[in-house]
């Protein structure tokens, strides 16, 4: 057993737990349900072993370091952030549509990660710039922000689905989604714990550039597009806070804000030139 | 909302509005230098865009747009936003904060969203003691005032949380000021001080040395007022062929004496992400240049005299040693890279030697005069990037202050207690415990029945 099939098994499960979500969604089986949740938590076991294994596998080519240095491996982590926080969520708060809206993008990252050409799956050493303690500590704040923005974003979509069918009927797709308070006030919980671990990431960021580099800022497009990010959340929390924004208007910019982070994560390496090339393959 | 300052312009800067609407174009614009290549020489936007769009860009500063006019004076009115935005709500704040919570009307706590009623045996003056105890065992030190029907009894936690959102206000003001201070446009043009802050790098062959720097950008000549030596250059390789190591050891001499440096020598393995910092200004290890010359250290064993020399090749140099020269006679050379050297060694106390040896590697050559090291490599010079930021510790303090500012504005909150103790109908008494939280209600709610049922349970 090596980390690629474990991963290849973390993909299956997490598949298996959107088709199990969207069942709930769309037949209301409380049972598809429970079978849905219990496939993203037997996923985000088996990609913990599995990101645990790659690990050590590195440790056995010699190269030795966290599975967190390029395209592959940050897709993978990404996948298992927003997995593991969603998972979190349904604990808390006992809303399990919401899988139906999350575990597609856990699925969409793996899949992506395991099956496009471009990406490169070995393990590779690290070059100068990136031997660094502050590694681990930029790509996992970073992460957990993103994983938390995905979760914001799908909570946004099942709004505007909610919103958009009016008296949910029963029997309808929309009347087994959560009321419409509740989803808005979770959007709003997500985006707050995600702004956080974002503004973290971007702060170590900043002191590891400036380590490396000796500037903390030089507005290469990963960081300006960080900001971005950062700017449109800001903006978000400061709506609803002094505005009293919330509802649809909440919903559309947790969406905006997520697309602004899939540029920021994953737009920037292919699209644009910087110093973060180190992600693109 | 103040009364007193009602003048137009400070009108528009308290605006929230305006905070949202800057906000958004701050996101907005800061997409142009992600899309436009920023910093490239004219020639490039007019091959890619063409000549009248090149001009265009170059008048709105689009091609170096994060330090232009418009987008400074966005960030400038940011700031004033942000200060003026503060100002005009801290004294509410402060208001609520040091509110008289006791001079509530009881009947209001009836009203209050958390609340319950215990009925106690004792009497209301015991009952009131007990209470207070109780609530200060529990880390709610109360503050009590007689009421009219009864004894009012007030506690809080974490009022001063709700300055933590003017802490992440703060922070970035902190941050932009770092920012500011460590400027190079700013120690040069308003400060007229161009050594107070710069930006800049040095190309430093093997064992020479340099006492200045120039800027970036700009090219000016900046005097370090010391001295940088580079003693060695190497890159280190992974097997498949990836750098794994940018190395120089320099030194840093002051009047020509190398300094003992922070890690206790005076010589420092410069590499990437561990840069060598002297009186405030910052060597990073960033880029390398190979030469056709040759660094050699000849050494004589028995004595441990060194000799360090450069050579090109083809040529022959004379020894400080008696009557010892030698030279290069050829090279392999890899890309850029030599890998190995051909060396003639001669001398009057015996025939020359010839031999090849590897790039760096240290040759032994016994001779009848001495026992001789030889190491010979190819030149390299390291190029550092060299910066002063007086700013940066500004920058990070901000940065805590904002990782700390969001913590205590999302995820604490300003908490209150009420009891009202009065005499119950017939005897004993009744004790109303009420409660709010200004944020996250709903942990509050579960501390707030958790600490009241202990009560009960305990006194009843």
């Amino acid at each position: 057993m090596n980390s690629s099939q474990l991963f290849g098994i973390t993909t299956l499960s997490y598949l298996f737990s959107s088709i199990f979500y969207a069942a709930l969604l769309i037949f209301k089986s409380k049972k598809a349900g429970r079978l849905g949740f219990w496939s993203a938590v037997f996923g985000v076991l088996v990609q913990t072993a599995a990101l645990g294994l790659r690990w050590y596998e590195s440790y056995q080519i010699g190269i030795g370091h966290a599975p967190l240095t390029n395209m592959y491996e940050s897709l993978v982590f990404f996948a298992w952030c927003t997995t593991l926080f969603y998972i979190y969520i349904e604990c808390r708060y006992k809303a399990s549509v919401v899988g139906a809206f999350v575990m597609p993008f856990a699925v969409a990252a793996m899949a992506y990660a395991s099956f496009a050409s471009r990406i490169n799956q070995e393990i590779s050493p690290l070059v100068p710039a990136l031997q660094s303690n502050w590694l681990l500590a930029h790509v996992i704040t970073c992460f957990i922000g993103y994983g938390a923005f995905a979760v914001a974003g799908g909570l946004g979509i099942m709004y505007l689905i909610k919103a958009r069918s009016g008296s949910n009927p029963p029997g309808s797709v929309a009347g087994s989604l959560p009321e419409l308070r509740v989803i808005d006030d979770l959007t709003h919980k997500t985006i707050i714990f995600g702004f956080m671990w974002l503004s973290a990431g971007i702060i170590t960021g900043a002191v590891w550039a400036n380590e490396a580099w000796g500037t903390y800022w030089s507005w290469d497009p990963k960081e300006t597009w960080s900001i971005i990010t950062w700017f449109i959340y800001a903006l978000t929390l400061h709506a609803r806070f002094t505005r009293g924004w919330s509802g649809k208007r909440i919903a559309w910019l947790a969406i905006l804000g997520f697309i602004s982070v899939f540029f920021t994560y994953f737009g920037v390496n292919f699209l644009l030139a910087g110093l973060h090339s180190y992600g693109s393959s | 909302m103040s009364t007193k300052k009602k003048n137009p312009v400070w009108t528009f800067f308290a605006s929230v509005k305006l905070a949202l609407f800057l906000l958004f174009v701050l996101a907005a614009t800061s997409i142009i230098g992600t899309i436009i290549q920023q910093n490239q020489p004219f020639s490039t936007y007019v091959h890619e865009y063409g000549q009248k769009t090149a001009e265009l860009f170059q008048k709105l500063e689009l091609t170096d747009m994060y330090n232009s006019w418009w987008f400074l004076s966005l960030l400038g009115i940011f700031s004033i936003n942000l200060i003026v935005c503060s100002l005009e709500r801290i004294p509410n704040v402060i208001r609520i904060v040091k509110k008289d919570n006791l001079a509530i009307d009881p009947a209001r706590l009836a009203k209050m969203g958390l609340k319950k009623t215990v009925s106690l045996a004792s009497s209301p003056d015991e009952a009131v003691l007990t209470v207070d105890n109780f609530l200060t065992s529990k880390g709610w030190k109360a503050d009590r005032r007689e009421k009219k029907g009864g004894t009012l009894l007030y506690a809080e936690k974490g009022a001063w949380t709700r300055f933590g959102v003017y802490i992440v206000h703060l922070s970035i003001l902190v941050i932009l000021l770092g920012a500011v201070i460590g400027s190079p446009t700013f120690a040069k043009k308003v400060l007229h001080k161009p050594k107070f802050a710069f930006k800049g790098s040095i190309m430093i062959p093997e064992s020479r040395q340099t006492d200045y720097i120039y800027s970036l950008p700009g090219g000016e000549k900046i005097d370090l007022g010391f001295a940088v030596r580079c003693n060695f250059f190497t890159i280190e390789y992974y097997s498949n062929g990836m750098p794994k190591t940018y190395l120089s050891k320099v030194s840093v001499l002051e009047n020509g004496k190398p300094v003992v440096l922070d890690n206790g020598t005076t010589e420092w393995d410069l590499k990437v992400n561990r840069p060598l910092t002297y009186r405030g200004i910052t060597f990073y290890q960033s880029s390398y240049q190979p030469y056709s010359d040759f660094l050699t250290i000849l050494k004589k064993k028995e004595t441990d005299q060194k000799e360090t020399k450069i050579i090109s090749g083809g040529h022959q140099i004379k020894t400080g040693f008696a009557n010892i020269s030698f030279g290069i006679l050829n090279q392999e050379v890899r890309g850029e890279a030599v890998q190995r050297i051909k060396i003639w060694f001669g001398g009057d106390d015996a025939a020359p030697a010839i031999f090849w040896v590897n790039n760096g590697q240290k040759a032994i050559i016994k001779r009848p005069s001495g026992e001789y090291e030889l190491i010979v490599k190819q030149l390299y010079a390291t190029g550092l990037q060299v910066t002063k930021d007086p700013g940066v510790w500004f920058v990070y303090i901000g940065c805590g202050m904002m990782l700390l500012g969001l913590y205590v504005a999302f995820f604490m909150s300003h908490r209150k207690i009420y009891c009202f103790v009065s005499p119950g109908k017939s005897q004993g008494c009744t004790v109303l415990f009420a409660g709010s939280a200004h944020k996250n209600k709903l942990g509050f709610e579960k501390v707030f029945f958790r600490l009241v049922n202990e009560f009960e349970s305990g006194n009843s």
